[in-house]
């Protein structure tokens, strides 16, 4: 068969440079082209880096006792890998930021709507809500562990703080911009506040909320850290802080690279989901 | 048959802010009877839409009453300027809201909605969403939209004003056409004077701000065919579109 087929082969390749490419062909070819060359050179940056670090550590430019190195990290990854500290301490840490993303997302979208059904509980809250939003939350943080010790209510409670009063702000803000005459078309059909929340407010809202969701999961990985960093005995902020306090580098800048790693994949968990709604939207 | 649909009695609305109150609407009275197609022309900014917002019962009027036909319960749609269709819901979603809102959703209605579509020629983009649809076509699946309330009286707030012109021609013709085959009482708002001429059985001239009702106008037309495009080739019709005119441009210039 094989042999049979390579001539045909080649014959249609002959045949296809005789043919003029056609603008949209050429146009593709140069996008993938371009799309390739840039993953490409990403990865050629954190290849130049790794190995900039790697050698500079070697030769001793720098303290590897300080800055560690790649296979100094790689080797301490395993380490976690193997006594099954990296499952205990990542596993925890991303207990605590889904809970507290979960609890921020449903805590903001709840207070948004009841803002949006009452003006005037919206014009009272507004200052605080203000206030709240400018505060440095981590000031919150020793707060919270006087009032709920140390522990996983302290971190949640955090991670929902930093993020919870800006995503009420911003939600209900998406909420009030809901064109007044789609409001209106649903009180001529002879729909109530509710019916013009649900059928129009709602739906018409769910790109902000999903960008808002974006913002939010970042946030709530930074109070969980910040939590951690005070109110832990397990996680990776609990890591970094006793890493750095034991010089034991190594921890520390693995702990940091999970945290890079759980970072893109939660961002990119709701880009999915993002995808997935401008598909059925589209369709 | 005489009996009217509607009638405004004495109808005064303001609005109100810190600066101080600005009177939209004074003293105004008329009356609307069954089948008929009445429409209202009036300077811009006159307070038209809000007259409609008070017959509709969305705003309540300060002082007079509207009375709607008691023995046959006059139910309302509303058609407001855009077509406001829900851009996440396809089509047949659209038309079906306002049974969906009020809960009275039936296999009827069903029916009803199946058939308002096959009649304006949107039985093929039931299933599509609006972004596909041109904007003549939005336009009339908002009338079924409406229709499919079963109105007993349908106000229409310058429905044609967002469409390009030709567009606007072909639409106004089509849903004229349509409601008069319907024979359902309508009020059109409009500053589209030959498009009011080409639609109504009545025109009521409001006055610039605070409006009251200037002059009425019924509208007879000698026709060829009755359309509201054969009604622009009328022998009457450039006569009344002068005599409306004089009447709209005596608003803008008494004042000013």
């Amino acid at each position: 068969m094989n042999i049979v087929e390579a001539p045909k082969a080649l014959l249609s390749n002959t045949c296809h440079k005789k043919e003029p490419v056609s603008p949209q062909a050429l146009y593709v070819k140069k996008h993938h082209r371009h799309h390739h060359l840039i993953t490409l050179l990403r990865f050629f940056v954190l290849f130049l880096f790794l190995t900039l670090w790697e050698f500079s550590g070697r030769l001793e430019l720098i303290d590897t006792f300080f800055f560690s190195s790649p296979s100094m990290v790689v080797s301490y990854f395993i380490n976690m890998l193997l006594d099954g500290s990296f499952f205990t301490h990542t596993g925890i840490t991303l207990l605590e930021t889904l809970l507290s993303f979960f609890l921020i997302t449903v805590i903001s979208i709840g207070t948004a709507t009841l803002l949006w059904y009452s003006k005037t509980l919206s014009e009272i809250s507004e200052p605080y809500l203000v206030v709240l939003n400018s505060l440095p939350k981590s000031a919150l943080a020793p707060l919270f562990i006087v009032w709920l010790g140390t522990g996983m209510n302290t971190i949640i409670v955090a991670g929902i703080s930093v993020a919870v009063f800006g995503s009420i702000i911003s939600l209900y803000t998406g909420f009030k911009q809901v064109d007044k005459e789609k409001l209106k078309l649903i009180y001529t059909l002879g729909g109530n506040s509710f019916d013009a929340f649900h059928k129009v407010v709602l739906p018409s809202c769910i790109p902000v909320i999903l960008s808002n969701m974006k913002v939010n999961i970042g946030l709530a990985l930074v109070g969980v850290i910040i939590g951690e960093f005070l109110a832990a005995r397990r996680g990776l902020g609990y890591l970094i802080i006793y890493g750095s306090q034991v010089f034991q580098l190594n921890m520390v800048i693995t702990s940091i690279i999970i945290l890079c790693v759980i970072a893109m994949c939660l961002y990119q968990c709701i880009q999915w989901l993002e995808h997935l709604y401008k598909k059925r939207a589209g369709s | 048959m005489n009996q009217p649909v509607l009638e405004c009695k004495n109808i005064c609305f303001s609005y109100h802010n810190l600066k101080g109150e600005t009177k939209a609407l004074t003293d105004i009275s008329f009356q609307v009877n069954k089948g008929e197609f009445l429409a209202i022309v009036g300077p811009s900014g006159c307070g038209k839409s809000t007259l409609l917002s008070i017959i509709a019962g969305l705003l309540s009027p300060e002082s007079g009453e509207v009375l709607l036909n008691h023995q046959e319960q006059v139910k309302i749609g509303y058609m407001l300027q855009q077509d406001h269709l829900l851009e996440w819901r396809t089509i047949w979603k659209n038309v079906l809201l306002g049974p969906e809102i009020t809960k009275t959703l039936s296999p009827e209605k069903e029916a009803l909605a199946l058939k308002l579509l096959s009649d304006y020629g949107l039985s093929k983009f039931k299933d599509k969403k609006p972004g596909e649809l041109s904007g003549g076509m939005k336009q009339r699946a908002a009338l079924i939209r409406t229709m499919v309330m079963e109105p007993g009286l349908l106000l229409l707030d310058e429905p044609f004003s967002a469409l390009d012109y030709q567009t606007r021609l072909m639409v106004s013709a089509d849903i004229g056409n349509i409601i008069r085959a319907s024979g359902i009482t309508a009020i059109l708002i409009t500053h589209d004077l030959s498009e009011a001429i080409s639609l109504a059985d009545r025109i009521l001239v409001l006055t610039r701000r605070p409006a009251t009702v200037k002059k009425e106008l019924p509208i007879r037309l000698t026709l060829q065919e009755n359309s509201p495009l054969g009604a622009r080739n009328a022998p009457e019709f450039q006569e009344l579109f002068t005599q409306l005119w004089k009447e709209i441009s005596d608003e803008y210039c008494g004042g000013s």
